[in-house]
């Protein structure tokens, strides 16, 4: 005779809100342990979409995602002739604020050639970038519908297609436009300010004897120049070593070239290692109070039951009957409430803010913390049950 | 043979000046089929010696034999003692100790299926002794809404469906009103004597005894035991008295 499911059985609706509690904590630890993932999902994944083999920045610098780097938008040219090198195109990085509507909200704006190495690996709905201006793909995070024009500075983009789950290491949705149009919003001055730098370069024209002649004009579009790219993205031919290639182009003076690997390495360590460590340390700490919560309340189950337990022992009923009571009932507590956790954080966690991976891995390590919390806790309680004195079911007298 | 044997039991809890002595040499013997009552005042010793034999609480000194097996050496425990009571004892207590998320026929059947008996057999046995009970319309029902008399009607039959060498009764009927406690009485004696068993019941309600074979006076730990009693049905055999 089971007695754990016929004890489960008899008090049902308070055994089945306690599984409730204990899955609100567990669904907690499981969201916690899936936006710990989903940042680092989230920071990967613009250098993931890229599909790109190395990154060729600025010299001494970390790349786009950790510092300043910028690059002459033609250098993807030379880099293209490297042997090795199938494909080679610009990238342009910026953090944006749009609006539509009344609410404004952040974007990570990357700017690349149509169809070129760059452009979004899939487009879930509309389509991609055709032309060379004004148009926008959106993440679809940013909830922004297929049509919607944007304005961004002096330009107004339409949105024409929609991609999945790219966004920057805060969490922003990436916005693909154009390089041209990236470019001209991240380095074109605005009128003022190109009318001042116009004036400055006259009088420090007419200040040096040897460019007296040049005539101010001729040098004007040098200081409104917007042909720059944060990196240049690289695709490899199958057969190259990209060890040789990196080799290659961190002889030129000027750039630097990061394998993938070194790139991500770089996000995950510079950018959102602070982030992650803070998450993951506070998941431990959420699991080390689950796991106490749900310890006092198996402890607590067997507290109720001392009386029945020395009843039990009274009757003649054996340690491994009552330990089984205990476990058993502790077991389904905690796969119950693992399981309605998970049906919880399953219908929910599409709503939250930020991303939220729950992976297959993650949960079956937390089910065997679960089962291991169920089997220490229950220890804890059918050494007190079996302490119990079986005098505590008779009277005095 | 006695199927109970108590020989000299002696019970001392605490020491110095906190020693309490609640058997002092008290022994009895119970036959086969036969009821004794084990009368006394509060705290007289009636449970702690009820529990020495039911090896719930080993005595300080002393020696007991349930079935012809020897049990105690003094405070040590000679046999499994749960395995002994499940085996061999049926034992009702007066707040009725009922598993509370059992129904009526799972708290019967439990004490069959401890003892290895298939479930559905243990099912069919404890249906039918509560149909016999006069329980059978309860068997699904759970303990707390019974009566109190249903309720100890539900524990003597938990105690007796393994048929067991020994019955033991601590205050069955204090819970219950007159009519209900002589119900239960009845209940055990009845039982006790179809199912030939050594019935041991601890009650200081002298109305309640009607019927048993001896009474056994506890007065300060000792026990002293009455004449057999007139108005008793014959008991299988008689024992010998034995007094401090």
């Amino acid at each position: 005779m089971n007695l754990a499911a016929r004890d489960i059985r008899y008090r049902l609706g308070r055994f089945l809100l306690t599984a409730l509690g204990v899955s609100l904590l567990l669904a907690t630890v499981m969201a916690m342990g899936g936006i710990y993932r989903g940042l680092v999902e989230d920071g990967l994944s613009i250098v993931r979409a890229s599909r790109a083999d190395l990154w060729v920045v600025q010299k001494d610098t970390n790349g786009p995602f950790a510092e300043t780097s910028r690059v002459p938008e033609d250098l993807y040219r030379v880099i293209r002739v490297v042997p090795g090198v199938r494909e080679a195109s610009p990238i342009a990085f910026q953090s944006l604020q749009l609006r539509v509507g009344p609410a404004p909200f952040r974007v990570q704006l990357i700017g690349h050639r149509p169809f070129a190495l760059g452009a979004p690996p899939a487009v879930i709905a509309g389509r991609p970038i055709a032309r060379p201006h004004y148009e926008m793909v959106l993440d679809r995070k940013a909830g922004v519908p297929i049509g919607t024009e944007i304005p961004v500075g002096r330009l107004r983009f339409t949105v024409v297609g929609l991609t999945e789950g790219i966004v920057s290491n805060a969490g922003d949705p990436a916005a693909f436009v154009s390089l041209a149009d990236a470019q001209e919003i991240q380095f074109l001055k605005a009128n003022e300010a190109i009318r001042n730098d116009r004036a400055r370069l006259a009088a420090e024209i007419r200040a040096e004897p040897a460019l007296a002649s040049v005539p101010p004009e001729v040098l004007a579009p040098v200081l409104q120049d917007t042909h720059q790219a944060n990196a240049i993205l690289v695709r490899l031919d199958p057969w190259a070593d990209p060890r040789e290639v990196t080799r290659r182009i961190g002889r030129w003076n000027h750039y630097r070239a990061l394998t993938t690997a070194e790139q991500e390495a770089i996000l995950a360590q510079s950018v959102i290692d602070r982030a992650r460590q803070q998450l993951l340390l506070f998941r431990i700490i959420l699991v080390t109070v689950s796991t106490v919560i749900i310890a006092l309340i198996i402890y607590t189950m067997t507290l109720e039951k001392t009386r029945d337990i020395a009843t039990l022992k009274v009757i003649g009923a054996p340690d491994r009957t009552i330990g089984a009571l205990i476990l058993q009932e502790a077991l389904v507590l905690g796969l119950l409430g693992f399981g309605l956790g998970w049906i919880l954080i399953s219908l929910t966690y599409g709503y939250f803010p930020r991303r939220v991976a729950i992976l297959p891995f993650d949960q079956y390590v937390l089910l065997g913390i679960v089962v291991g919390i169920c089997v220490v806790a229950s220890g804890l309680g059918i050494r007190r049950a079996l302490r119990v004195d079986p005098t505590t079911a008779l009277g005095g007298g | 043979m006695p199927v109970i044997e108590a020989r000299r039991l002696v019970k001392v809890f605490g020491r110095g000046d906190a020693e309490v002595v609640a058997l002092a040499d008290a022994s009895l013997e119970v036959d086969a089929g036969e009821l004794v009552a084990l009368m006394g005042p509060s705290g007289s010793g009636k449970t702690t010696l009820l529990r020495a034999i039911s090896l719930i609480d080993p005595p300080t000194r002393g020696a007991v034999t349930i079935a012809g097996t020897r049990v105690y050496a003094d405070e040590r425990v000679l046999v499994d003692d749960r395995r002994l009571r499940r085996e061999k004892m049926g034992i009702v207590f007066q707040a009725y100790n009922l598993i509370p998320f059992l129904t009526a026929a799972e708290n019967v059947a439990l004490v069959l299926t401890l003892n290895g008996m298939p479930a559905r057999e243990a099912f069919r046995r404890a249906r039918a002794l509560l149909t016999e009970l006069d329980l059978g319309h309860r068997a699904d029902t759970h303990p707390a809404t019974l009566s109190g008399g249903e309720q100890q009607r539900l524990a003597v039959a938990r105690a007796v469906v393994n048929d067991p060498a020994v019955i033991l009764a601590d205050e069955p009927t204090a819970s219950l009103d007159t009519e209900r406690g002589k119900a239960v009485m009845d209940l055990l004696r009845r039982l006790g004597r179809e199912r030939h068993a050594a019935v041991i019941v601890v009650t200081h309600d002298e109305r309640m005894i009607e019927g048993f074979d001896r009474v056994y006076h506890m007065t300060d730990g000792r026990v002293a035991r009455e004449r057999q009693r007139a108005s008793a049905a014959p008991s299988p055999s008689a024992a010998p008295a034995l007094t401090p």
